[in-house]
């Protein structure tokens, strides 16, 4: 009975093998037809599972709705548009891994990747194929350090820069403090630009405040010092799970100067349970809010709840933006998918420099050849317990 | 004036300290085993009062009656599950891995359920903060409700293992196991019970560390119990007026050495002090010195 049953199994191994490889000899026969020219195949690369699941759902499911709309008018050059959106969990290796996957199905271009670690180590792997790369929100500065790879998001430190110009230029305040995250590569990238440009700034950093990843949860001595020091604005560019507490400490002894952050503060209205009424005149910079009155926001966030039941998130509108900077580069190089992968790159390359695109998360966006981009930041104001925007 | 501020906002720290350690120490004191789980049945404790009272409507007094019910199982069935088949284990390395094991399934099981994302946790103290010299210095409810309850507690836990046939029996069972069934002792029950205390302990120190700091995510726990760890250590792990002392002691420390020295190495100061302590002093402040005998 055993044997028979060994025996059985082994017949069915070598029939599963037979038949896989025989699936594999077709599969390539396929790729390589006709198809591949007709279309612009788009890879994408990011966490749909995972705790940064939300990031790269938003992403893909932005990317889907700004294809079809494109597709519906007609494609890119008459070209039609394909996505294949490949989960990589946030990781590194496994983003390497969906880069693989995806240049077996004959990726022209990359989206992505989604986070900053798993943009990195496919940045070094587009670099060698030389495949067009655009990140919708990968904003560390490796993930742009080749160029081929391009962001649709603020790097980290130009945001610290952008913040300090906003405070200085607006006169909100004469005397600032920081409370940052020094064992946070964001946040403490984002403190060391605000500090150089402070100093071209008329206000003064009174104190400087900071936290480990250890030793998050006491903010009084950061609060208490930044009052004594008679701090009217105190910057934090940090992500809005701390910033709820410090918001709470900030309130239980009686200390209001306005708080000012980045897009790491972007979700502090969706934790649950938190009174809202803390953040209120909470100010942000951050590229995108769903409730803005503009008509292309209105119609992109109506478009994306009526479709995927949710609204859309700042990643969503990177991600948005990402294919029609993709689409304006394409119109203007000329690219056609017969260009091939590295073909296709050396035009776009010229003729990211040369777009202006107006987007969801910008106006007038305009990118250098070391592929970062130039856009005027947006400041959001906590405001009845939502984001609204600062005219 | 700021450093009555300081001093006030670390014996705040320093009293949630206190009562996380309070549970660690009565467990080593009396199991002899680390429990590195304690820090996540507290964050345990906090889930079960926020979905208490945030949804489920009750009234806070009766979540933290809810909590420790489900902790003090909880710890139970984790004795009985993961320490008990290891009690007699060659090493006890076994017992404080298996503890690390454990502390990283009530982790990864609260992510699974409740997900990464913080949850604002509401206070369960009402007492309104007090506010001395032109509101300059202000005392949360928070600090004084954790202050009276460590203490009451303290007393509490003294008095038990003093004057009651269930204290005084786990008196025996942390001197001499052996011996004390010899004398008729239920030396698994003991354990239990002493399980169940630690984890209805950790309960009430989940309900207030939350309500002091109110956030709450699936490691909420961890870091606040290997500080707590530290302060028992500090004050002597075993002894329970020394986990007290040693808590109070530790937030003092930290908070002003955040204050006055530098924000960011506040810790490496805290564990430095640790060091010199434990060279000075190898039991702790009030950890007594056990006679091995021969």
């Amino acid at each position: 009975m055993k044997k028979t049953f060994k025996k059985v199994v082994s017949l069915a191994l070598i029939a599963v093998m037979a038949l896989s490889t025989a699936a594999c000899g077709s599969k390539q026969t396929n790729s390589a037809g006709s198809d591949s020219t007709a279309t612009f195949k788009i890879g994408g690369i990011g966490p749909t599972t995972g705790s940064a699941s939300v990031y790269g759902i938003a992403v893909q499911n932005a990317a889907e709705l700004a294809i079809k709309e494109i597709n519906e008018a007609g494609g890119i050059n008459g070209y039609q548009v394909e996505l294949n959106f490949q989960d990589d969990e946030a990781d590194q290796e496994k983003g390497v891994n969906a880069y693989n996957t995806l240049k077996d199905w004959g990726m022209n271009l990359l989206l992505g990747s989604v986070t900053s670690g798993s943009c990195v180590a496919v940045a070094a792997k587009t670099a060698e194929d030389n495949m067009f790369q655009l990140t919708p929100s990968g904003s560390a500065v490796d993930c742009v350090a080749n160029d081929n790879a391009f962001q649709v998001c603020f790097t980290d430190p130009n945001q610290g820069i952008a913040a300090a110009q906003y405070i200085g230029q607006n006169g909100m305040a004469s005397k600032v403090a920081v409370i940052y995250d020094s064992s946070d590569v964001y946040s403490s990238g984002i403190y060391e630009k605000f500090a150089g440009e402070a100093a071209n700034q008329p206000f003064e950093i009174v104190a400087t405040e900071s936290f480990t990843a250890d030793n998050k949860t006491d903010f009084s001595v950061q609060l208490q010092n930044a009052k004594t020091a008679g701090a009217e604005l105190v910057f934090l560019p940090i992500y809005y799970s701390e910033a709820t507490l410090i918001l709470n400490q900030a309130a239980s002894m009686e200390y209001a100067p306005t708080f000012f952050g980045c897009d790491g503060l972007d979700g502090i209205l969706s934790v649950e349970n938190f009174d809202k009424s803390l953040a209120e005149g909470v100010i942000l910079l951050t590229p995108f809010a769903a409730d803005a009155a503009d008509e292309k926001t209105q119609k992109f966030v109506a478009d994306y709840e009526a479709a995927y039941g949710s609204t859309p998130n700042q990643f969503a509108a990177d991600a948005y933006d990402a294919i029609y900077i993709m689409k304006a580069a394409i119109e203007k190089s000329g690219a056609t998918p017969a260009d091939g992968v590295s073909g296709i790159c050396d035009k776009l390359k010229g003729a990211m420099t040369e777009i202006t695109v107006d987007g969801l998360t910008g106006a007038g966006m305009t990118w250098e050849a070391t592929g970062e981009v130039n856009k005027e930041p947006k400041a959001m104001v906590i405001k009845d317990g939502a984001y609204s925007l600062i005219q | 004036m700021d450093f009555l501020a300081y001093l006030i906002n670390g014996l705040s720290l320093g009293s949630i300290y206190a009562i996380i350690a309070l549970g660690y120490t009565m467990v080593y004191g009396i199991a002899k085993m680390l429990n590195f789980a304690h820090g996540d049945v507290i964050m345990v404790g906090g889930y079960v009062i926020f979905v208490a009272v945030s949804n489920m409507g009750l009234p806070p007094v009766l979540s933290v009656i809810l909590a420790m019910v489900l902790c003090t199982i909880l710890g139970i069935t984790i004795e009985k599950i993961a320490y008990k088949p290891l009690r007699n284990a060659a090493s006890s390395l076994a017992v404080l891995i298996t503890a690390i094991g454990v502390s990283y399934f009530l982790q990864n099981a609260a992510l699974l359920i409740f997900g990464s994302n913080p949850k604002t946790f509401t206070s369960v103290v009402s007492l309104q903060t007090i506010k001395l010299f032109d509101g300059r210095i202000t005392i949360s409810g928070e600090t004084i409700v954790t202050i009276i309850s460590c203490i009451i507690i303290m007393a509490g836990l003294i008095l038990f293992i003093n004057k009651t046939k269930a204290g005084q029996a786990m008196l025996a069972v942390s001197e001499d196991k052996g011996a004390a069934q010899l004398m008729g002792i239920n030396v698994n029950a003991t354990i239990s019970l002493t399980f169940a205390i630690g984890s209805a302990l950790a309960a009430i120190a989940g309900a207030l560390l939350c309500s002091a700091y109110p956030q709450l995510t699936p490691y909420t726990g961890s870091m606040p119990g290997i500080k707590a760890f530290v302060a028992a250590v500090f004050g002597g792990i075993g002894s329970i007026p020394g986990a007290f002392i040693g808590g109070i002691i530790l937030g003092i420390i930290e908070i002003l050495s955040k204050a006055y020295i530098s924000s960011k190495l506040s810790d490496a100061i805290v564990f430095a002090v640790l060091i010199i302590v434990l060279l000075v002093k190898p039991t702790g402040i009030l950890g007594k010195k056990i006679q091995e005998k021969v």
